[in-house]
């Protein structure tokens, strides 16, 4: 560690493809939480001054609807994106939902779920994660929840005329509160808990960019991630997941863009809770 | 009745001279036989001054006239008990000695005075009677009768005659223009004999001139002339003539040939009175001022000439001048009275608000004059006048622009009137030249104006579809069969007219966004909940971000012919609701139309699954913020001291170390 040639180099956590698809989610789901709030809280200054700055309501709409599709192309090109991964390194979807480094909750998450509440309250050490901790879990299927959710009630709203051939009209003032609840609901966790999950817990604070760069220094996976770090180093295959870190010049670049990010998205929450508390109807 | 009497008396007498005749005609012996011994025969003459005279009588004609009965002693007086063949000449007749009234009215006439002083001219009986052939004046074959009596007076009085050449007769063409008048043209053209000859006007026997004050054409009298037939005119005359004015006050008002001129009655101005120059004499100085107050009193000729009145004389309007006097005018005790003439309107104006401030003397109060000026007073439809449509806001301003005298007396909501009006569609079309664009006085009334707490007001809130519908009538129509017409709600309670949606002076093009976006605040002032929940939903949302293309609520509910959505003819019926939604969203359906525009989520009993879900998602969203909230609370304080440990572990590494800097930015990210 104390070799500088050693220090430059980087623990890889994120492809390439996994890194544009967080932050084309990052720019929809700022677009989308921006133009549709406005509508949501409509009844606000805020929301008025936000759609005029935004182009108008048509315009917000406009930006809402490709936002939405970007969303779309970023769900299915993951999906397709897990696809390969099966073929290249599981085989089969049972490998690829069960095995090591899944994404799917197990026994594990729980496990450590309870030893990190012990950790919490002093009862316990910091349980040892692997390469993915259930909060990690939890927010990546949130996104599956979500987009779900809001996606299909959102194509509903979208295109009302045809979904009323055979759903009844009132089912559109339905999904209307579904779509705009649980919108709300992915905005204020994203703002708030993820942030801080992710971004901003006191020893990454400012921010951790690990998403954006793909890369981590080796020394906080060993502080981190200890027993992934542990797998790779048994498994000698730490090597070949090591590569060069980026420039500062690209680092301070997603540093901008990331802050930009954080602002916007620590201001939307700023105006949800205004909305909510001062202006509520 | 000075007229009527001697008409009454010369018919009895006919009837009376009828009665020998009939006695006569039971006699055997044919009248005047003895006589016609001699006359009878066609070339006895005689020669008088110098002239050869037929002495002949037709003794047919005669047997045959009115006066048969008597004989020829009857009128030949002088030859009553002479005998036969009697000494010439006879004394000319007297017809005076039967037709006494008569006579002596023509000795009163023009006729009978020009014969007093030796005027060889003037007609004597026999000029216009007849002599020995004379019938009853009813009598189709009677020289006088009805359709002959223009031709009768025209002998002299027409163009050309020795009298209208040598005498001063005011009047020219007059057999000529009478032929042409309404009147002529009912007696000759028409055979309509009951329509007024020359002497229906000047009378048979009493004709004099209309300076003498007993004449049946003097000014006083005219009146009383042309109401023999046009009795109950004044009633057809109320909105020019104060008609009652004719009887009570004939000198403030014209006369019947002010307007119509005698002969070729046709609706014709024609100037009489006080000859305009003899006021000019002094008006036209333009030092002249009034002793009483210093006030200019001239009179620009030019001015008076270019106006609407400039066929109205001086007098006519300055009326109570007495051209006797050396100052005509001295004897003028009060103001114009413009009502004399303009009696509908001033009636309107005395009710008006304008009015009855004037009545209350207020110094505020307009007056004819403060509106249409004074002698160069034009009509309303001259570009050039103070009341032309392009004018008219502005002389309105004169008083009710903000801060002026009018509009800082006023206590009302409405304010900036002026400035409102001319940003307004109406006037906006006014600035672009289009005068037949409502101005102030299309809808307050030039007159009539009155507050619009006064019912009769024009723009009281009962008569404001009415006085909106005189242009907009197509709108007024469908406004009337709409909920909001109270004959169709039958509701008590005042309901909305077309101000109350569309202001009064700053109506603006509904297409424009500031209608479109501020027309759920006007219906929301009687419609609040209603309004209230479309703001909850989707229509209502993006009109409140200042969408303009999203229905508002005449979109769907229809604007003037705004109906109940129980009535089968409302937009919102089962049978029309989907091809109202259908004009924005192509393809709608009655499925889709089930889309609630005024849902609310607070409202279990009338939405409860818009209730439940909001309340299942509010609960999800609860939990949730509270599992991860807590989770990330109780995360801090490790977190806090993994950052401590690390920037101690940082600290010390940096102290082995002879380039900490480059360290201190790993670990950072």
């Amino acid at each position: 560690m104390a070799n500088s040639a050693v220090a430059k180099r980087q623990f890889v956590r994120f492809s390439r493809l996994q890194r544009i698809l967080h932050i084309c989610m990052i720019v929809s789901f700022m677009s989308l939480a921006l133009t549709g709030l406005t509508l949501k809280f409509s009844y606000t200054k805020w929301a008025a001054v936000l759609s005029h700055l935004l182009g108008g309501f048509e315009n917000a709409g406009y930006i809402h609807r490709t936002a939405a599709v970007v969303m779309f192309g970023v769900f299915v090109t993951h999906l397709v994106d897990l696809y390969k991964l099966k073929k290249r390194e599981h085989g089969t979807w049972r490998a690829l939902l069960l095995g090591p480094g899944s994404m799917t909750m197990n026994r594990r998450d729980l496990t450590e779920f309870v030893g990190t509440l012990k950790w919490f309250v002093g009862r316990g050490p910091r349980p040892a994660y692997g390469r993915w901790t259930y909060w990690e879990k939890f927010d990546y299927f949130a996104v599956f929840w979500g987009i779900a959710v809001i996606g299909s009630t959102g194509l509903t709203l979208w295109f009302p005329v045809f979904f009323t051939r055979f759903l009844p009209g009132w089912l559109l003032n339905v999904t209307t509160i579904i779509h705009s609840d649980e919108a709300l609901l992915a905005t204020g966790f994203i703002f708030t808990v993820h942030f801080f999950n992710t971004h901003l817990r006191p020893e990454k604070f400012p921010m951790d960019i690990t998403v954006f760069t793909g890369r981590m220094p080796l020394e906080e996976l060993e502080r981190d991630k200890p027993r992934e770090y542990e797998e790779l180093v048994a498994s000698g295959k730490l090597e070949e997941k090591m590569e060069e870190a980026y420039q500062p010049i690209v680092t301070q670049t997603i540093r901008a863009f990331a802050w930009a990010a954080l602002a916007v998205g620590f201001s939307i929450v700023l105006w949800i809770i205004y909305a909510m508390l001062f202006a509520y109807r | 009745m000075r007229i009527v009497a001697p008409l009454v008396a010369t018919a009895f007498l006919l009837l009376i001279a009828k009665r020998p005749g009939r006695a006569a005609g039971a006699a055997a012996d044919p009248p005047g036989a003895e006589c016609l011994a001699c006359h009878g025969d066609k070339t006895m003459t005689t020669t008088r001054a110098g002239k050869t005279v037929s002495l002949y009588v037709d003794g047919k004609k005669f047997s045959g006239s009115v006066h048969a009965g008597f004989g020829c002693t009857g009128c030949h007086a002088d030859l009553q008990g002479k005998d036969l063949p009697h000494d010439a000449p006879l004394k000319p007749v007297d017809c005076g000695t039967c037709h006494s009234t008569e006579k002596e009215q023509h000795a009163r006439s023009l006729h009978g005075k020009a014969i007093a002083h030796g005027d060889p001219l003037a007609p004597r009986c026999v000029n216009c009677h007849g002599n020995h052939d004379i019938v009853p004046v009813k009598d189709p074959r009677s020289a006088v009768a009805a359709l002959k009596v223009p031709f009768v007076c025209g002998g002299c009085h027409r163009e050309g005659t020795p009298v209208s050449r040598n005498r001063l007769i005011p009047q020219a063409n007059i057999l000529e223009n009478y032929s042409e008048s309404i009147h002529g043209e009912a007696l000759l053209k028409k055979g309509l004999a009951v329509a007024p000859n020359c002497a229906t006007c000047h009378t048979p026997h009493l004709i004099l001139p209309h300076t003498d004050p007993a004449s049946s054409i003097n000014r006083k009298n005219i009146a009383a002339t042309c109401t023999k037939c046009h009795s109950q005119i004044e009633t057809v005359h109320q909105k020019i003539i104060r008609g009652e004015l004719w009887e009570k006050q004939a000198n403030v008002l014209p006369a019947c040939v002010d307007c119509h001129q005698p002969h070729k009655i046709r609706n014709v101005f024609y100037s009489q009175g006080m000859a305009n120059a003899d006021c000019m004499h002094c008006h036209a100085d333009e030092k002249l001022l009034r002793a009483r107050d210093g006030k200019s009193m001239y009179v620009s000729v030019g001015e008076v000439s270019h106006s609407r009145h400039n066929k109205i004389a001086c007098s006519q309007c300055h009326s109570e001048v007495n051209a006797s006097r050396v100052r005509p005018c001295e004897t003028i005790s009060r103001g114009v009275d413009c009502t004399s003439c303009h009696d509908e309107i001033g009636k309107q104006y005395t009710a008006s608000i304008h009015g009855q401030l004037n009545g209350k003397n207020d110094p505020n109060a307009p007056t004819c004059k403060e509106c249409h000026g004074t002698h160069g007073i034009l009509g309303k439809q001259d570009p050039q006048s103070s009341t032309f449509a392009v004018n008219v806001p502005g002389l309105c301003a004169r008083c009710h622009r903000e801060g002026q005298k009018a509009a800082v007396r006023y206590t009302g909501l409405q304010h900036e009137i002026i400035g409102n009006y001319t940003e307004s569609i109406h006037g906006t079309l006014l600035k672009n030249g289009l005068t037949v664009t409502a101005t102030c006085t299309s809808c307050h009334t030039a007159h009539q104006i009155l507050p619009r707490s006064d019912p009769a007001s024009s723009v009281n809130a009962n008569n404001v579809p009415d006085t909106c519908g005189k242009c907009h009538h197509g709108i007024e129509e469908q406004f009337e069969n709409s909920i909001h017409a109270k004959r169709v709600s039958g509701y008590s309670k005042p309901l909305p007219v077309c101000n109350d949606c569309h202001t009064a002076h700053s109506i603006h093009r509904t297409d424009e966004n500031s209608f479109r976006l501020n027309v759920m605040a006007t219906c929301g002032r009687c419609h609040e909940k209603i309004t209230e929940t479309y703001f909850d939903t989707y229509h209502g949302k993006v009109s409140k971000l200042g969408y303009t293309k999203a229905a508002k609520c005449y979109d769907c509910h229809g604007a003037h012919d705004v109906l109940a959505v129980t009535d089968p003819r409302s937009h919102l019926s089962r049978a029309n609701v989907a091809a109202t939604c259908g004009k924005c969203h192509a393809g709608a359906n009655r499925r889709f139309a089930g889309y609630l525009t005024h849902a609310t989520h607070h409202d279990p009993s009338k939405y409860p699954f818009l209730f439940y879900t909001f309340w299942g998602m509010t609960a999800l969203l609860l939990v949730t913020f509270v599992v991860g909230g807590a989770h990330t609370l109780l995360w801090l304080p490790r977190a806090f001291q993994m950052r401590r440990e690390l920037r101690a572990a940082e600290a010390k590494f940096a102290a082995e170390l002879e380039k900490p800097a480059d360290k201190k930015e790993d670990t950072n990210a």
